[in-house]
């Protein structure tokens, strides 16, 4: 029997786990597996309490989830791919045309 | 300690671990096995759960296409090891205590109101595909169908950002 | 068209007239301006008559009529454009439309050659707009309105010739003091409707007049006393009494025209008819009469003095106009409120008169005011001396002319007032003795002695005939006059203050119709003569052969130089005024506090944006870290009730 809660912390170290990648992460497709870290923390916290509560309610939302970091990968990985392309490089901080 | 909990917490100690290797790694391909290796923890978290069909389809789409396609991506813009570059101070020293806050206060928040949550899970039962098959269709039908329009729209985007320059 | 009913006729015509000069004038001759100008005076005339007609056919029954509501507010204070007519406004009236329209007449022919004709003109007719709202008011506000819009006329008058910096000067002058007084007279007002909450003189009077409100909190310095106190600074400051008259002597450097309507005839009469008008409040503020007579009397006599050494004809004149003021209100001050409008009456005629044939003598002498350059003009000028001799006649009070009638019924009314009427008396028979000097004075260094001019500098001439028949006109009213009013020793009947019985009759104080009054009064008219005639004997002496501007020393040199009265209060007054208006007032409040945070504001709104625009680095890791700390701060918000508990430490549930 593990308690509910467990797995909300976990998924609370997770998600921390995941803003620290975003934070200290230079390598931009480095941060998009920080942002599907951050999802599945997500993820995970929703099945949880889908069990807790007795719906299936939140493992609908899940698969749902999961369908749309799909969608956002693909389209976001082809435009880091172009971008790349033009500026050869992967560094975030090399993407500094907006500093004033 | 029962069974459930000796495997939550190794279950639990590899997504940990997988999460910080991702940080820890300098090269981005090692940060996605890493990545992959959270992935395979967290669908076993999902069994655990008994949400059978919810570890099913972590395996297939997020281990084997989504991380497939960031390995594919990786490989193919071959950028090396990350540079060492710091041009942001607020990132370098606002960075893991924000994380840690954040992290906390949800800790907090969820912590807070456990008293409400029901007692623990795993009872043995398994969520049915007909379950969730019955939600889907009936209550979710139309996100369903706005999803299946999404995956469409994703499509055409790829392709469109996939056409060579003429 | 009954006039009566539609008393706002004889203010719209001056108004219309003023307006049509004052927007088309400046592009037509001479002849049509003038046109614009008599017609609309005249016609006002000429309706003030038909008025009063009406009003003595209807049995002269006090008129009142509301127009139209001008301001109404709050509970009860209703002010609205209301104009009555009874016998005091009937004497004002047919005064300000009559002198007027003769003072009009004699301008079209001193201003001929000036420029600015038309300009004169239209602020000339809007004098006459105001003054005729001051007078046919029927309640104090709308008076005010008169009273504030004849001093900007005068202001505009006076300073006519505004590229002359002394003009200029003088016209500023005249419009702050006058200001000072309104003050007063604002603050009275504001008291009155404090205690009766109305402003109508039906309302207030009638209210004063019953003994409940009278006596209440009166006494030595109840709150009527303050009122008619304050309305009194008022009046101070619009007819030129003690402290408040210093603008009178400089307000001639008006043409003279205006000297004569504005200064001399209706604007500083206002105050006396203000005073008199409210004469049911000041009889019951017995304090307040007794400051109005000391202050009158004073006045009269300080005057005087000051006249007594001047050089140039109209400062003569502007002092003798501050003392005749003087015993008007000496006259208020002791009761006599009827010989105080008798003598503002005989007045407006006699000073007008003076005020017109000196601007004669002027024109004659090509400009020159200063009397000490003239002299042996009686040859030369023979109208306008003999008009001004009149004028002089009449001013000083020999009989049958007008001023003995109404100087003598003051100087009785005071020698029976009680307390010190005696002094009183005393101090205006003073006055009364250098009035015949100084205007005797006035008459030998002009008309008689040697001349001191160059005859072939100065070409002197006659006036025409538009400046002529208004002074024979005048002339002939200041000796016939005096006579509405024969002293009852005389065996005549006083019809003048017959007239005005029905208004001041309960606080008239008429010569008792006892013999000893008569015996007293005919005494007392004696000595008034006495006292005129040692005044002409004495110039007589000094002047009538001619005599020369000696150096000026000691009392003469003080009174030449007008007690240095002007000088005192700028050292006291405005020095101080200006010197805090530019260190305190504009450096620290206007520059430092005002422009200090209109500045600081737009300087702190500079500082922020050059720090929020810090944030925009360019960067996208710190953007990640602001998403952070805003979701945080998101997430606190939002579960701030939750979290409450988990930071005071009393975290419920724990680990299961």
């Amino acid at each position: 029997m593990v308690p509910t809660t467990y797995y909300i912390v976990l998924s609370a170290i997770l998600f921390g786990l995941g803003i620290v990648a975003f934070v200290f992460k230079r390598n931009i497709i480095t941060l998009f597996m920080a942002i599907e870290l951050m999802l599945n923390a997500v993820n995970l916290a929703f099945v949880a309490f889908s069990r807790a509560l007795g719906k299936p309610n939140g493992e609908v939302f899940v698969l749902f989830v999961i369908v749309v970091a799909a969608a956002e990968a693909a389209v976001g990985l082809g435009i880091i791919i172009l971008t790349a392309r033009n500026r050869r490089s992967l560094n975030v901080e090399r993407a500094n045309l907006l500093k004033l | 300690m029962t069974a459930s909990l000796v495997i939550f917490f190794v279950l639990a100690a590899l997504a940990v671990l997988g999460a910080v290797s991702l940080i820890l790694q300098r090269h981005p391909i090692h940060s996605a096995l890493s990545l992959i290796v959270v992935m395979v923890a967290l669908a076993g978290l999902y069994l655990l759960l008994g949400s059978e069909f919810v570890a099913a389809v972590q395996i297939i789409v997020y281990g084997g296409a989504i991380m497939v396609l960031f390995v594919f991506v990786i490989m193919l813009l071959n950028d090396g090891e990350e540079e060492r570059t710091n041009f942001s101070k607020l990132a370098t020293f606002a960075g893991i205590p924000l994380a840690v806050a954040i992290a906390g206060f949800i800790g907090a928040a969820i912590l807070s109101s456990s008293s409400t949550l029901p007692a623990a899970t795993a009872n043995g039962s398994l969520t049915s595909s007909k379950t969730l098959s019955m939600l889907i269709f009936t209550d979710f039908v139309y996100p369903f169908e706005l999803t299946s329009f999404l995956i469409l729209v994703a499509i055409l985007g790829a392709i469109v950002l996939a056409q060579r320059e003429n | 068209m009954p006039i009566l009913e539609n008393l706002w006729i004889i203010l719209l015509l001056p108004l219309i007239g003023s307006a049509i000069n004052g927007l088309f004038g400046s592009k037509w001759p001479n002849r049509i301006v003038t046109s614009v100008a008599l017609g609309s005076t005249g016609l006002s005339f000429l309706c003030a008559l038909e008025a009063v007609r009406e009003f003595l056919a209807n049995g002269q029954q006090p008129f009142r009529k509301e127009f139209f509501d001008w301001i109404v507010a709050y509970n009860d204070l209703r002010i609205g454009f209301d104009l009555q007519m009874d016998q005091l406004t009937v004497i004002m009236l047919l005064v300000v439309t009559g002198v007027g329209f003769l003072i009009h007449i004699y301008a079209t022919g001193y201003m001929s050659h000036e420029g600015g004709y038309y300009r004169f003109f239209s602020y000339l007719n809007l004098f006459m707009f105001f003054m005729l709202i001051l007078v046919l008011a029927a309640n104090y506000v709308l008076l005010f309105v008169g009273w504030e819009g004849v001093g900007l006329c005068s202001y505009l008058l006076i300073g006519f010739y505004f590229l002359k910096k002394s003009a200029s000067d003088a016209g500023k002058k005249a419009f702050i003091v006058n200001r000072i007084g309104d003050f007063g007279f604002m603050l009275g007002m504001f008291l009155l409707f404090r205690t009766f909450h109305s402003l109508d003189f039906q309302t207030v009077f009638a209210a004063a007049a019953q003994p409940s409100v009278a006596h209440e909190a009166m006494g030595q310095f109840g709150t009527l006393t303050v009122a008619c106190l304050l309305l009194f600074v008022g009046a101070t400051g619009k007819s030129a009494q003690i402290p408040l008259y210093v603008w009178l002597p400089d307000a001639m450097e008006g043409p003279t025209p205006v000297s004569a309507l504005i200064h001399a005839a209706t604007m500083v009469t206002a105050g006396v008819y203000m005073v008199a008008r409210s004469h049911i409040l000041f009889t019951h503020a017995p304090t307040a009469m007794y400051v109005v007579a000391i202050i009158g009397c004073a006045t009269a006599f300080f005057a005087a003095t000051i006249g007594l050494v001047q050089s140039d004809i109209k400062k003569v004149l502007a002092y003798s106009t501050v003392s005749q003021l003087g015993y008007m209100f000496l006259a208020c001050g002791v009761g006599a409120f009827g010989a105080g409008i008798f003598h503002l009456m005989t007045h407006a005629f006699f000073k007008a008169l003076l005020f017109l044939s000196a601007g004669s003598v002027i024109h004659a002498m090509g400009g020159e005011q200063d009397m000490w350059k003239m002299g042996g003009l009686s040859s030369k000028i023979k109208v306008t001396f003999a008009c001004m001799l009149a004028g002089t006649i009449a001013i000083t009070g020999f009989p049958p002319f007008a001023g003995f009638f109404s100087k003598d019924a003051i100087l009785f009314g005071a020698y029976n007032s009680e307390p010190g009427g005696k002094i009183l008396y005393g101090v205006g028979l003073l006055a009364a003795i250098f009035t015949s000097f100084y205007m005797f004075r006035l008459i030998y260094l002009t008309f008689f002695g040697p001349k001191h001019y160059d005859e072939h500098k100065v070409h002197v001439h006659e006036s025409p005939k538009s400046m002529t028949v208004p002074l024979m006109i005048l002339a002939l009213l200041s000796l016939v006059g005096g006579w509405f009013a024969l002293p009852s020793f005389w065996g005549g009947t006083n019809y003048f203050a017959d007239f005005l019985a029905p208004i001041f009759g309960a606080d008239e104080v008429v010569g008792a119709e006892a013999a000893a009054a008569h015996q007293l009064e005919l005494i007392l008219s004696g000595v008034a003569v006495a006292a005129a005639l040692l005044g002409l004997i004495v110039a007589w002496r000094m002047y009538g052969k001619g005599a020369k501007e000696g150096t000026s020393t000691g009392l003469h040199k003080i009174l030449y130089n007008k007690y240095y009265v002007d000088e005192i209060y700028q050292a006291a007054i405005v020095g101080p005024l200006v010197w805090l208006s530019t260190n305190v007032f504009w450096k620290v409040v206007d520059e430092g506090a005002i422009d200090g945070t209109v500045n600081g504001v737009a300087y702190g709104a500079e500082a922020v944006g050059d720090r929020v625009r810090q944030t925009q680095s360019g960067n996208t890791r710190s953007y990640a870290v602001w998403v952070v700390i805003g979701a945080i701060l998101v997430f606190g918000i939002i579960f701030w009730p939750v979290l409450r508990p988990v930071f005071s430490g009393s975290v419920t549930g724990g680990v299961r």
